[in-house]
Formats: structure tokens, sequence, C-alpha cells
């Protein structure tokens, strides 16, 4: 691999032993995937989770003396504050919050605690090379805008962040961006809910292929975008999707392959979306709590859960976690207020996967997400997965 | 008679083991890290244990930050696999397997993947590039 020389002294350790440690790793990185060169990034975004990785991880950079070149937005943690009102926090996790969010002060990152930094905060243009981690935000600005990233991990999107550079390769390359299977969609795809049943059914129908997706909506909502993006690289590992006449690389089907033909052509059936539920939900019964916001909840599924509560008396606990900025919007426009009138909140800085729910252990809850029940297996809580509408019909109901 | 295969270094060791197949993905943080077994439900490895073994799967998948931390507890707890052969490297298991120090390689000759079975053991030396089989 060819390094200018402020890389090679990078690597050298010219620039302190965090920066020589990130270096080594883009290097190994790109060693692998046979890259030139390095490229510089304009952007970065850190999938912080607060888990003895993460923090074993960036505090080993602090105390290498790592210091970000480009600061990277970072993923939520818990919010400490908020879980201390409502449940007993063990000092141990207390603790482990307090050193994550001083561990990603002290290296520069910017502290959004949200996984949808896209959205906000952190929007990249059309072209732009960064490096991304985070399973919802890879396809999105990939696929959404066509901005350049690989499937960063959270530590190799922290050397990036490091060292202002990445390997050129995988999905940086014109030629790595093309679609390679077409997915005809001939389920009727209606509302938000269906683009997560469908993000999630095609990877088990085509790996890790780029799909190229034909007949769909031609006006999804950036929810939908965002389910449909989350799915496919939870599933599997697609971190980039083309919808014809919808995203910038796929005005046309030619444009989206290239000029190519695609590897093949499949089809994704009613049948198809329903077998993929009835595989990833729990079945249904008494249920204790109602779970939304992975990944976290934009201003207008905030509105539409208001909406939907407005007036209404939940039997159960229902939360929306969402980014700071949402929350305080939704503070503004009383959705806030509503939601919390109905037995329902608001909470920030806080993703799903987080010992704060340990009070929902062996519990049954509700949720619109297939990833937040997919990852909730570790912690023995069970989701019912249903669209938001019946979600929310459930809270009030207490089953479903 | 010992079978010698070329392969290509992914993060660097040299390591003897026994050979557990998986025909699906694997998702590290699926893996219980007090005992090493799969836990995710209809994988190929469900209820069977990768501690100590040298894993033989397509390719890692799931959530970027996941993987690592699956990763690192089965480190803590001793219970991670020798090492990993894959077909398919993404940027999330290269990474958190150089970090986390795990002999990984990819690009292995075909007649490797004709000729081992579950049980088998193997001599990977990912930094010379090569996959003996011994028994």
């Amino acid at each position: 691999m060819e390094l200018t020389r402020e890389e090679q002294d990078m690597l050298d350790g010219k620039y302190g032993k965090g920066t020589q440690i990130a270096m080594k790793i883009q290097v190994a990185i790109g060693e692998v995937f046979n890259a030139p060169k390095m490229v510089p990034v304009s952007r970065t975004h850190v999938a912080l989770s607060n888990q003895e990785a993460d923090l074993w991880f960036v505090e080993k950079m602090v105390h290498a003396g790592a210091k970000c070149r480009i600061s990277p937005t970072v993923n939520p943690g818990f919010n400490l504050e908020y879980f201390q009102c409502i449940t007993t926090i063990s000092k141990k996790d207390e603790e482990m919050i307090r050193r994550t969010r001083k561990a990603y002060k002290e290296v520069g990152a910017t502290l959004t605690f949200d996984c949808t930094p896209y959205l906000e905060k952190n929007v990249p243009r059309f072209g732009e090379i960064t490096a991304y981690s985070e399973s919802s935000a890879t396809p999105f600005i990939n696929s959404v805008y066509g901005a350049r990233t690989n499937r960063e991990s959270a530590q190799s999107a922290l050397c990036a962040a490091i060292t202002g550079r990445t390997p050129l390769y995988g999905f940086l390359l014109d030629e790595n961006r093309k679609g390679q299977v077409l997915v005809d969609v001939q389920a009727k795809i209606k509302n938000d809910f269906d683009y997560q049943l469908l993000g999630y059914a095609v990877p088990k129908k085509l790996k890790f292929k780029t799909p190229v997706f034909v007949n769909i909506p031609t006006n999804p909502s950036p929810a939908a975008l965002m389910n449909l993006g989350a799915q496919l690289n939870t599933a599997g590992n697609v971190p980039m999707y083309h919808i014809v006449g919808v995203t910038p690389e796929a005005k046309t089907v030619e444009e989206a392959f290239q000029g190519d033909d695609p590897e093949r052509v499949i089809t994704i059936t009613e049948q198809d979306l329903e077998e993929v539920h009835d595989d990833i939900t729990d079945p249904g019964g008494k249920i204790d709590f109602a779970l939304f916001g992975c990944p976290h909840f934009n201003l207008d599924q905030v509105a539409h859960v208001a909406e939907l509560v407005k007036n209404q008396k939940l039997k159960v606990r229902l939360w929306i976690m969402t980014s700071s900025l949402t929350k305080e919007l939704a503070s503004r426009m009383g959705y806030l207020e509503t939601i919390q009138a109905a037995g329902g909140d608001i909470v920030d800085d806080t993703c799903m996967d987080q010992p704060c729910w340990e009070f929902l252990y062996g519990k049954k809850g509700v949720t619109d997400s297939p990833k937040c029940a997919y990852y909730t297996k570790r912690r023995n809580m069970q989701f019912v997965i249903r669209k938001v509408d019946e979600c929310i019909d459930a809270a009030i109901r207490g089953e479903i | 008679m010992a079978e010698k295969f070329t392969c290509h270094k992914v993060s660097e060791g040299i390591i003897e083991g026994e050979i557990l197949l998986s025909s699906d993905d694997l998702c590290f943080y699926l893996v219980d890290p007090k005992t090493g077994v799969v836990i995710e439900k209809n994988h190929s490895l469900e209820g069977q244990s990768i501690a100590d073994k040298i894993l033989v799967f397509p390719s890692g998948k799931g959530s970027s930050v996941v993987q690592a931390d699956g990763m690192y507890q089965l480190k803590m707890s001793g219970m991670e696999p020798k090492a990993l052969i894959i077909k398919y490297p993404d940027t999330v298991l290269v990474a958190s397997s150089i970090i986390m120090e795990w002999p990984v390689v990819d690009r292995v000759e075909d007649g490797f993947y004709k000729s081992i079975e579950n049980g088998d053991r193997v001599l990977l030396d990912a930094d010379h590039g090569s996959l003996t089989i011994l028994s």
C-alpha cells in the first residue's frame, strides 16, 4: 500500500502512539482489501455502544494520546440521569456509562448520542468520502445521499476519525457501487413497516449482493428508507441499495447496474414478507411494554404516535427513543406532553441494547423494529413485532 | 497424509485446532460468552459451542457494533474460537479480529473445502498463508 509522507509518519509514531495504532489497524484493513492508498475523510460517525469492547478500545486510544482530526458524531449509550429516575442502575453500569462519556469526550468526539446522525448534525453531500459505522447509517448515506462509506466497525471508524484517512476500497470506488441483483417487489408496500420486512427478507435470498429495487412506491418517507437500510444491514451485510427512480445513483435500471445485466432477478411477494414476519416475531398475548426508536424515531414518527395516543390511556408503559434534538422539538410541539398524558414517554440519548432496560428483562413487549427484537435476544426480552399503529393499539389494550 | 492448501492472511497468527463448519454467516453477539454456545434461532450451529475451534464460515453478519462486542466478550471469558477461516471478509470482522488478535484467513484454495469435515485437525498459519489438514 502506498502511503503519503504524512501517513507514513503517522504509522512510524511521529504523531503519537494513539495515531500510530489507528494507522496500523487501517493499513492492515487496506491490505486485506487490496487498497492502493489512503484517502482523506471529511466526516465520520462512530457507533459508540457503551459495551465492554467499545469502552476498552476508546480508553486504550485515549491513554495512547489519540485525538480525532475529524470529530465523529456518536451513537447512544443510555441516558443515565433519566433512568436513575425510573429504575435502579447498578454501580457497575453507572460507572461504565460515565467512563464511556468521558473517554469519547477526551478522544474528541461530538457527543450527539444518536444513531440517526444522517438526519441531523452529520449530513454528507453526494460523493463525499466518509467513514461511518452504525448499521442504519451506512446504507442511508450510501444509498439515499450518494455519499461514500464502507461498512465500518465502530473501531475502524474511530481510527478514521483519528487519522483523518480511510483505505481506498469497497464502496468508495465507482465499480463497487453498482447494483448486482434486481429485486422485483411484487408485494404491496403500503407503509413504513413494510420496508422493515422487505429489508429483512431480501438478504435471506441474495446474501450480500447490492439490491436494486423496482416497483416500490416512488416517494418513500425518510423513515421508510431508514428502516429498509437498517434491516438490510442487520439481516445481512448490505450497506448499500438502489431504488430505481428514488436514490441518486439509480435514475434508471441501466444506471443502477452501470450498464451491466443483473446477476440475478428475484421477486419478493406478500408471502415472503409474511414468512419473514412470522419468523422474527414472538407470538402475541399479554404484553408488558411498548418500545420504539430502533433506529431513533424522527419527528414525524413521534408526531404519529402522539396522534394515536391522544386522549387515550395506555395499559402498559411506552417509550420512544430518539435524539436530544428531536425530543426538544417534540416538547415544543406538544407531542411530549400528549404522550406523557397517555402514560408513555420519550427518552433521548438511549439505545434499546443497553443495561438500563434490565427492569424489562423476562417481559414481553411490542415494537415495530425487527432489529430491536434481533439484538435483545441476548437480553431475554420478548418482542411481538407489528406496525406502529397495531403496537399502539396493543399498548392501549395491554395485549395483542 | 497431511494435505496443504494456500490461503491469505487477514489477521496474523499460527495455531493448530479442530475444525467446526458453519454453513451460515455468524454474528458473535448471538453466542453465549459464558459457554461459547451459539444461541441464534435456526442457525446451523445453534446449540453448539465454538470455543477453541477453528471456525469455518462464509462471512460475518450483524450490526457493526455487536460483532466486536461479541468477540471481545468471548475473548475475555476464554471461550473464543482459536481461529477463523472465512470466504467473504467484511470490514467489521477484519477490524475486530486484528484488534482482538484472533488469527483469521480468507482466499482459501477450493480443494480445502472439499477435503475437510467437522473434527479434522488443521494447522492454520496466517503469517505464511497456509492451511494443513493433519488428520
